[in-house]
């Protein structure tokens, strides 16, 4: 059963292709919010006609295949766990909102997990969309691709003027989100982030940290994405972000030499010592982890160590979160077992590596 | 997940609490927060609060006298497809349904203006069937900008065959799909 798939696998197979520039870019995202006509906005719908948009979606997709994305599987909140929910969140495969409001949502999720399709979100239609690597072209075509084809039955509330209607005045126009995951280990140890970050803001666009809306960049994960929806194509939207992220690639990458070039040893020293770490502890925080995880993955994007695979940041990112350690123990943990179940997990996983 | 306090609201102050090195976790709402002395008054202040300051600041109530009375009537409208007041509107800076956009639309401009860095009008995607014949329209944009363009090109045959689609599109949106304006 597929549900139990997106729960159980921390990485969705989408996240196993290495996409372009991967080294630096660990995913690109689209997202578009979509409203139905006649029907009231979810902050304030009836049970009734909420339920009516979820029926219209079980009946017309669940099951459905688009392109490559085959086999939409409609996973409904109310049916879930909490925990099962957290791991979704995790997985970055539905958003913290979708899980507090519960009531007649669901999410349609593609085989691969590269879409979800959140129903009765803050707008009645939250299309989101995955690529690895750096490929916001290719993820903004598809994602406007399923757009038509979701159009095809579902009557749009669209404006000549406005674009496309959402709840929030600040998603209306296009509807689009588009984000980048980065990896910036040197530029945030070299503190040259937090100094481009008021440039990068001035031209409309946001950094934030790897769970959206006022989190920590945990292990220096970083998601640049656009904050202006009205008024500007798509297209142009895309374009400049694409300009902005092209840049803060170079910028990283130029860091990572000078480093490598200035204190070679002393890099290489921070990234076996964090390697020891994940190696050997009995206990670790998520901020550490996070933080070893991060030196770990440059010291392998580095050529220090060429045993373990790339994707080890992101599958361990993900799998060391609160809801997968619970997941995987088949019990809730408090705060300091997980601690001690997550230091034991990352063990069993390096493990695992050394052997092949 | 609901707030562990009053199981009425749903948590969205997530705190770990280190006492006597013993971790615990506290989810609880925004209200329970503040009661529990978890987060000061003026630390709440959220996106939310910031739109909503944005609507409801009003330039003619800072001329002295102006309090007109649109702005009386703007504070009552009220969305005849959903319900929500224009008031209610600018407390949860949210929109009830897509006619509130046409029902508050003399208030919106300054409102975009500001989260949308001076823009007021969409410039993107129009959807195929809602669209209408928007697309026409915007394709019947395209080729009188290239018209121009022949004209002072003098290319004057491409111009014509130029012509010659507008014609025809200008048709279309007649008769085609007629009425519509």
């Amino acid at each position: 059963m597929s549900l139990q798939q997106f729960i159980n696998e921390a990485i969705s197979p989408w996240m196993k292709e290495e996409g372009p520039d991967s080294d630096i870019v660990m995913s690109s995202r689209i997202r578009l919010a979509r409203n139905f006509q006649n029907y009231p906005f979810p902050i304030i719908s009836s049970e009734e006609r909420m339920e009516e948009i979820l029926q219209f979606f079980k009946e017309e997709y669940a099951g459905k295949s688009f392109r490559d994305y085959h086999h939409f599987e409609v996973v409904e909140m109310d049916k879930l766990q909490s925990v099962e929910k957290r791991v979704l969140v995790e997985k970055h495969l539905i958003s913290p909102h979708l899980t507090e409001h519960s009531k007649h949502s669901a999410s349609l999720i593609s085989q691969n997990e590269q879409v979800s399709i959140m129903i009765n979100e803050e707008d009645h239609i939250r299309i989101q969309l995955y690529f690895p690597g750096f490929q916001l072209d290719r993820a903004l075509e598809q994602a406007s691709q399923l757009d038509d084809w979701l159009e095809e039955k579902v009557d749009y509330a669209f404006d000549e003027n406005r674009g496309y209607l959402t709840a929030c005045p600040t998603n209306v126009g296009t509807g689009m989100r588009a984000s980048v995951m980065m990896h910036l280990p040197a530029l945030a140890m070299t503190q040259q982030i937090t100094r481009m970050t008021p440039a990068i803001n001035q031209l409309g666009l946001v950094v934030r940290g790897i769970f959206g809306e006022g989190s920590d960049a945990l292990g220096n994960i970083f998601q640049i994405s656009n904050q202006i929806t009205l008024g500007k194509s798509e297209e142009d939207i895309v374009e400049d972000l694409h300009s902005i992220v092209k840049q803060l690639i170079d910028q990283e990458r130029k860091a990572r030499q000078a480093l490598m070039h200035r204190s070679g040893v002393q890099l290489e020293d921070r990234v076996f010592r964090s390697y020891g770490v994940l190696k050997h502890s009995r206990i670790i925080e998520s901020k550490e982890a996070a933080k070893c995880l991060s030196d770990l993955r440059l010291g392998i994007d580095l050529g220090f160590i060429d045993h373990i695979p790339k994707t080890i940041l992101n599958e361990l990112m993900v799998l060391t979160q609160p809801g997968f350690l619970q997941q995987y123990a088949k019990e809730s943990l408090s705060p300091s077992e997980r601690d001690v179940r997550r230091a034991s997990l990352i063990r069993e996983r390096l493990q695992l590596e050394n052997k092949e | 997940m609901d707030c562990q306090r009053c199981h009425k609201r749903p948590a969205t102050v997530h705190l770990t609490q280190v006492i006597n090195g013993e971790k615990t976790e506290v989810h609880v709402c925004a209200y329970c927060a503040k009661e529990q002395g978890y987060m000061s008054d003026n630390q709440d202040f959220t996106l939310n609060d910031l739109l909503s300051g944005l609507f409801n600041y009003d330039k003619s109530s800072s001329y002295k006298g102006k309090q007109s009375k649109s702005y009386q009537s703007n504070k009552q409208l009220k969305c005849p497809g959903c319900g929500l007041t224009y008031q209610e509107f600018a407390q949860i800076g949210k929109f009830g349904c897509a006619d509130c956009y046409k029902t508050f639309d003399e208030r919106l401009n300054p409102i975009f203006r500001r989260v949308h860095s001076g823009n007021i009008k969409h410039d993107g995607k129009i959807p195929k069937r809602e669209g209408g014949n928007l697309h026409l329209k915007k394709q019947m944009n395209e080729y009188k900008t290239q018209l121009q363009h022949l004209i002072e090109q003098e290319e004057f045959e491409e111009a014509a065959k130029i012509r010659d689609q507008i014609r025809s599109l200008d048709e279309q949106i007649h008769h085609g799909q007629g009425g519509e304006e």
